[in-house]
């Protein structure tokens, strides 16, 4: 009788390059599969760490290209895709790098790859217009304390105890990182106003006011709790960042 | 090999893919794509890519869409998969297809799901009556929730299973019997396989069903060495198309006619002239392909 070859013989064996190939594959002629096997397992793997490296530019260039590739090797073991969308792959490297010991001296790292994920969130997020200054100048003076706004699908907003947000602009865009600190802690703002994705560093108490407003605040509200968070809060400036970025897309209800 | 007539593949809606060189879509190429004089015939997405909800890549190919013909190639059902398809992914895919309404839609013969573990790779299938049938299952239940025919493409492959009972031709001819699909026959794959399990490609053409071909793709491979020393190759789509594929094409399109006819560069890619480069080489086959009545219709029809 033919040996046959399950999925599950195939990917378990695929999975673990120390196994040998499934009895019952073979090349032609009863030549051996053991190189062949390799083949699919070498396509595989090879074929998700581009996939980390597209996702993660700013993680691969600080910890180098070999040392990027053979990380992500280990974090593919650990933490193999479950869906074909490969840009929905890679949401447990934060976590991965947090506990990845030979990089604990890196502690930005996991916030890095955290700011990563929402620019690759922002590119895939819906199409939807923005809040403009425009519309901002439609609202009576007398209803600016109570609106409220809703989150376009792209906006993030991502508070670091790092200069995270310094640490991925000056990576991707291949600048020098000598003039980072990067124990400053910053907030980042993801957002895609027109085209392209923008990553931006928040002012002080920035982050609160964007992120009471993506909860549902009034805008009252929200201002006020920005203010608590940080003395040096400048509301004119937030809401001017805030209509640049494009972090909102419709009035939301009037309550 | 009989000359049947093709079906044509733009029943169900979509602009037509005409039977001239098309390639595979790259972001970096788009904006080369849209300014270029030379007009590429069609041009060939991977579905996955255009899965998420919105952004530049739809907006890329929105611009891309609105010039040319497109074809949408699937590289993630698992058509050949143990398991259910996952129909969330199959809706997935209705929507791409709804949205941007290809003249043609392609999946493979292939496999990369299994236990809600996705593998990167398009895996090899046994050639047995289990696997048939339940092939035939999954294509019919794609062109369902489609409601139009899909293409499938001929694998390429390094390992043989035991349990095969049959051969690859016989096993795609059964399935597009059954379905009523078309076949996409990547004539790369033939080679690499042929050389890979020590057969004529030639011998595998004369047995493959190419009166349901509805589209070519072509490919660079490269070369690696097996168990016992021997040459092996790799479908990595990185580099020019062999000669001796060309060689292979213009026997098949000499028998079939011209036909749609994409390129497939996916790594190292180059720009966009070398990859043009690579359509023409293919259109001038095609042209050559079309017989001297053909053109000379073509040419009092153009006026």
């Amino acid at each position: 009788m033919q040996t046959t070859v399950s999925n599950r013989e195939f990917t378990t064996a695929l999975s673990d390059p120390d196994s040998p190939a499934p009895e019952g594959i073979r090349g032609p002629n009863r030549k051996k599969s053991a190189n062949r096997f390799d083949i699919y397992r070498n396509n595989v793997v090879v074929g998700l760490i581009d996939a980390l490296g597209e996702i993660f530019p700013a993680v691969a260039r600080l910890v180098g290209e070999q040392f990027f590739q053979d990380m992500a090797r280990l974090y593919i073991r650990a933490n193999p895709p479950n869906s074909p969308l490969l840009f929905r792959y890679g949401r447990s490297m934060p976590d991965f790098l947090a506990k990845f010991e030979p990089v604990a001296h890196l502690a930005y790292l996991p916030d890095v790859a955290r700011m990563e994920l929402a620019w690759l969130d922002a590119f895939h997020a819906a199409d939807t217009s923005c809040f403009s200054a425009a519309d901002l100048g439609t609202v009576p003076q007398s209803e600016l304390d109570d609106l409220r706004l809703t989150q376009h699908p792209a906006t993030r907003v991502i508070r670091s105890r790092w200069a995270a947000a310094s640490i991925v602009s000056a990576t991707r865009s291949g600048a020098s990182l000598a003039d980072i600190n990067p124990t400053a802690p910053e907030d980042g703002l993801v957002t895609r106003p027109g085209h392209d994705v923008q990553l931006r560093r928040l002012l002080p108490g920035a982050a609160t006011f964007l992120q009471s407003l993506i909860d549902g605040a009034r805008l009252a509200d929200a201002a006020e709790a920005a203010g608590r968070d940080n003395a040096e809060f400048d509301l004119p400036l937030a809401i001017r960042v805030m209509l640049e970025a494009g972090a909102f897309s419709l009035r939301g209800e009037e309550v | 090999m009989p000359d049947t007539p093709r079906p044509t593949q733009n029943s169900y809606g979509g602009a037509a893919i005409p039977p001239r060189a098309g390639a595979g879509l790259k972001t970096a190429h788009v904006d080369a794509i849209l300014s270029d004089s030379y007009r590429i015939g069609f041009l060939e997405v991977h579905a996955e890519n255009y899965m998420g909800d919105g952004g530049p890549p739809h907006r890329a190919l929105g611009a891309i869409r609105e010039k040319f013909p497109l074809s949408v190639h699937g590289v993630g059902l698992s058509i050949g998969g143990e398991g259910r398809l996952d129909e969330t992914h199959v809706a997935r895919l209705k929507k791409v297809v709804d949205r941007y309404e290809p003249g043609l839609v392609s999946e493979h013969l292939a496999w990369s799901t299994h236990d809600n573990s996705y593998y990167n790779d398009l895996l090899p299938v046994p050639y047995d009556e289990a696997t048939l049938a339940r092939v035939c299952r999954h294509i019919e239940q794609v062109q369902e929730a489609l409601g139009r025919q899909i293409l499938l493409e001929n694998p390429s492959t390094y390992v043989q299973f035991d349990q095969s009972t049959m051969s690859e031709t016989d096993f795609i001819r059964q399935i597009a019997v059954r379905t009523g699909c078309g076949l996409l026959l990547d004539i790369n794959n033939v080679f690499v396989s042929a050389t890979n399990h020590g057969y004529e490609p030639l011998a595998y053409l004369e047995d493959f069903p190419l009166g349901r071909v509805q589209e070519i793709h072509l490919a660079g491979h490269a070369p690696d060495v097996d168990d016992e020393g021997d040459v092996i190759l790799i479908d990595s789509h990185d580099r020019p198309v062999d000669d001796r594929v060309w060689g292979l094409y213009e026997v098949v399109t000499g028998r079939i006619g011209p036909i749609p006819t994409l390129i497939e560069w996916d790594a190292d890619i180059p720009e966009w002239t070398i990859l043009r480069k690579e359509a023409m080489m293919a259109d001038r086959i095609l042209e050559a392909s079309a017989g001297p009545d053909t053109s000379l219709r073509q040419r009092a029809a153009r006026g």
